[in-house]
C-alpha cells in the first residue's frame, strides 16, 4: 500500500487527493450501509438468523429470484446484442426513435412498468388472451417475472455492447473477408469474441439489477408463496411486520450470494481480458 | 497473375474519387500507388480488392473479368495500414485464419496448417511469438504478422495500403527493403499504396502517380524521377525551386539568363516554369550566366551534402545542395551574395502548368 501511495514522481498530479475522496466515498455510500446491513443481522444470533433465513418459504423466494435473474439476464444477452447490432448495423428510418426507446425502461418507474406488463399479460389482456387458449400463463407466475425482468434489464445489456459494436474497425470484416471468411466465420470468429467481455459486463449489470428488482415485479409476479413470491418481496413484507432483524437477514444472504456471482463473473471478466494480450 | 485496370470510374457522393483510371499491371511486378491523400490512390487499391465497387469500368486478373468476383474468392490478400489483426486471436491462430476457414474438403488437416503457419512465421522472422497475442507486439511485428496472415492463403495478388505509415522512420526503412527481398523471393503481383515518395521510388519495379483521381505518369523509379512528366510529378516527387520565365520557340529565357531547350520548339513567347531541383542547383561567384542571385540567408552544413537557403531580392526562396568540397572552396557565409546555374531544368509552359502553383 505504501509502495502505490508514495508515487511522488507520478505524470497525474492529485492522485491522494483523488484516491482518498474515492474511498470515502465509496464507504460512504456502498460500504456503510452494508456495515450496518451486516451488524443488525449479527446482532440477532445464529439461530435467530437461520430461524429467519431457513424457512422454506424465504429459500424458495431466494431460488426464485436468482433463477428468474439469470434466465432473464440470458434472454437479454441473446436479445440486446441482437437491438445493439440492428441499431449499429443498419440505417432505418426511425433509427434514432428506437435508440431512444432502448433507455425507457431505465427511465420509467418500475411500478409503471409492472402495471403495464400485467395490463398486457393478464388472462383477459391484448397478449394475455391469446396466450391463456394455448395454456400459457404468464401473469402471476414465474414466467410473469422473467417478463418484467427482461424488460428491465434490456437497456444495460444494448448500451454496453453498442459502443463496442461501433468501435469495432471495419478493417478487421474486411481483413477476414480476404481471406476467405463467410459472414458467419467473420460474426462467429471476428465479431462476436470481441463483443463477448461488453455482453459479459452488461450480462452481470441486467442480471444484478434484475436480483433486486421489486416495483415492476411485485404486481406482474401474483406473489403466491412457494410459487411467484421473489426475496424482495419477503424481505418487505418482513418490514411491514415490524420483523427488522428477519428482513435484513434475507437481505444479507443476496448480498453474499450476489456477491459470489459478481465475483464469479468479474473473475471470467479477468481471464477473458488477460487471454486477450494484456487487457489490450 | 497480371491484373488490368479498365476505365475505373468512382463517386463518393459529389466527391469524384477516380476518374477513367486504366493500368495495366504486369505478373509478378511490384507496383506502387503513389500520391498525396485524395488522390484515389486507396480507393484504387480497394477497387483491385473487391472492397469497394466500382461505377463504372472492369478490374480483370489474368485477362479474365473479375469486376464481380466477390472479394473472398478473389484470391488477394489485403495488408491494411493499421495491422488489422484479431485480437482476440494469438498470432499463430490469426496467420492460421484464412486456411481455418476454408470449407471442410478444402481445409488442411491441423497438422498441415501448423506446419504451413510455422513456416511463414519463419519467413517472417516472427516464430517465436507463435503463442503472442497482437496486443503484445511492437507496431512492425504486428505489420509482419498481418503479412504472415495475409500470405497464408496463398494468394495471386498482394496489395498493401499504406503498409509502413503508421511506424516510425527505422521500422519503417528496416521493413521497407525486407519486403523488396520478400518480393524478390516470392514474385508474387504487389500493388502497394504510399505517399512517401521515397518509399514508392526506393521499393517499387514501377511507380503509378496519381493526383485528383486520374493517373499523371506511369514508369520506372528513375525514370519518374529524371524525365517527370507533370509539373505535379516533378513537385511531389521531392524539392524544387521555381523559376518563372518564357519560352520562345525552344529557347528558354529567365530574366537575362538564356538555354536552348530541346522541346517547345513551337512555344511563342508562352509563359513557363522551370523546375530545379535543389542538388541540380550549383553555386558560383560569377554573376556571368547566372539563373538567379541570392543572399545566403541559411547554411545547414550536417551529412554529406551542405543545404543553402538563399532569398532573392523579390523574396522567395532557392535551396541549393552543394558537396562538403565545393561548399569549402566556396567559402561563403550567411550574409554573401551568390550565384546560381543549374545544370538541369524541367521546363513546362504555363498552359500546361496550369495557373496554380502546387504547394506540397
Amino acid at each position: 500500500m505504501s509502495t502505490i501511495l508514495n508515487l511522488r514522481h507520478s505524470v497525474l498530479p492529485g492522485f491522494r487527493l483523488s484516491f482518498g475522496i474515492t474511498l470515502f466515498w465509496l464507504a460512504l455510500i456502498v460500504l456503510l450501509p452494508f456495515a450496518a446491513l451486516v451488524y443488525s443481522t449479527v446482532g440477532m444470533g445464529w439461530d435467530g438468523f437461520l430461524a429467519a433465513v431457513g424457512s422454506e418459504r424465504v429459500m424458495a423466494s431466494i431460488r426464485l429470484s436468482f433463477a428468474t435473474a439469470g434466465l432473464s439476464a440470458l434472454i437479454n444477452l441473446v436479445f440486446g446484442f441482437l437491438v445493439a447490432w440492428v441499431l449499429v448495423r443498419y440505417p432505418f428510418p426511425g433509427k434514432r426513435l428506437v435508440d431512444a426507446l432502448v433507455d425507457l425502461p431505465f427511465a420509467l418507474p418500475t411500478a409503471v412498468a409492472g402495471i403495464a406488463l400485467t395490463t398486457l399479460y393478464a388472462p383477459n389482456g391484448w397478449i394475455g388472451q391469446f396466450l391463456a387458449p394455448l395454456g400459457i400463463k404468464v401473469a402471476f407466475t414465474p414466467l410473469g417475472i422473467i417478463v418484467a425482468l427482461t424488460f428491465i434489464g434490456l437497456p444495460f445489456v444494448v448500451r454496453t455492447v453498442q459502443p463496442v459494436l461501433e468501435d469495432l474497425e471495419k478493417e478487421l470484416e474486411e481483413a477476414a473477408t480476404c481471406l476467405g471468411a463467410s459472414r458467419w466465420d467473420i460474426f462467429r470468429r471476428v465479431i462476436f469474441p470481441a463483443t463477448l467481455p461488453s455482453l459479459i459486463t452488461g450480462g452481470t449489470m441486467a442480471f444484478a439489477r434484475a436480483t433486486g428488482e421489486y416495483g415492476s415485479v411485485i404486481f406482474i409476479a401474483g406473489n403466491i408463496p412457494l410459487v411467484s413470491e421473489i426475496a424482495p418481496l419477503i424481505i418487505v413484507s418482513k418490514l411491514d411486520q415490524f420483523d427488522q432483524q428477519g428482513a435484513t437477514a434475507v437481505a444479507l444472504v443476496m448480498l453474499g450470494i450476489s456477491f459470489v456471482f459478481l465475483l464469479l463473473i468479474n473473475l471470467i471478466q479477468w481471464w477473458a481480458a488477460r487471454r486477450h494480450g494484456a487487457g489490450r | 497473375m497480371s491484373i488490368e485496370i479498365r476505365n475505373i470510374r468512382k463517386q463518393f457522393g459529389q466527391f469524384t474519387a477516380l476518374d477513367n483510371v486504366s493500368l495495366d499491371i504486369a505478373a509478378g511486378e511490384l507496383l506502387a500507388l503513389l500520391g498525396p491523400s485524395g488522390c484515389g490512390k486507396t480507393t484504387l487499391l480497394r477497387i483491385i480488392a473487391g472492397l469497394e465497387k466500382p461505377d463504372a469500368g472492369q478490374v480483370l486478373f489474368g485477362g479474365a473479368d473479375a469486376t464481380h468476383t466477390h472479394v473472398a474468392e478473389r484470391q488477394v490478400g489485403f495488408v491494411f495500414q493499421h495491422y488489422a489483426l484479431f485480437r482476440h486471436m494469438t498470432v499463430f491462430d490469426n496467420v492460421a485464419f484464412g486456411l481455418s476457414v476454408k470449407p471442410r474438403r478444402e481445409r488442411p488437416s491441423a497438422e498441415e496448417i501448423r506446419e504451413r503457419v510455422m513456416k511463414l512465421l519463419k519467413m517472417v522472422q516472427l516464430d517465436w511469438l507463435a503463442d503472442a497475442y497482437p496486443g503484445q507486439l511492437s507496431g512492425g511485428q504486428r505489420q509482419r504478422i498481418a503479412l504472415a496472415r495475409s500470405l497464408a492463403v496463398e494468394p495471386k495478388v498482394l496489395l498493401l495500403d499504406e503498409p509502413f505509415g503508421a511506424l516510425d522512420a527505422k521500422v519503417r526503412k528496416d521493413l521497407r527493403r525486407w519486403l523488396r527481398e520478400l518480393h524478390n523471393d516470392m514474385h508474387i503481383t504487389s500493388v502497394f499504396v504510399t505517399h512517401d515518395q521515397e518509399e514508392a521510388l526506393e521499393v517499387s519495379d514501377r511507380v503509378v502517380v496519381m493526383d485528383h483521381g486520374h493517373i499523371e505518369q506511369v514508369g520506372r523509379p528513375d525514370d519518374i524521377y529524371e524525365h517527370p512528366a507533370t509539373p505535379f510529378v516533378t513537385q511531389f516527387l521531392g524539392d524544387v525551386n521555381l523559376f518563372h520565365g518564357r519560352v520562345d520557340a525552344g529557347q528558354l529565357t529567365i530574366g537575362s539568363y538564356e538555354q536552348a531547350l530541346g522541346q517547345h520548339q513551337d512555344a511563342d513567347g508562352d509563359a513557363a516554369v522551370a523546375y530545379v531541383r535543389p542538388h541540380d542547383l550549383d553555386l558560383t561567384l560569377q554573376a556571368d550566366g547566372a539563373l538567379a542571385q541570392g543572399r545566403v540567408e541559411h547554411i545547414h552544413a550536417v551529412g554529406p551534402v551542405v543545404r543553402v537557403e538563399l532569398q532573392q531580392a523579390d523574396g522567395q526562396t532557392i535551396e541549393a545542395a552543394v558537396s562538403k568540397e565545393r561548399f569549402r572552396a566556396l567559402g561563403i557565409v550567411p550574409g554573401d551574395t551568390v550565384y546560381v546555374t543549374p545544370r538541369k531544368l524541367a521546363v513546362f509552359l504555363k498552359d500546361a502548368a496550369g495557373q496554380q502553383d502546387y504547394v506540397i
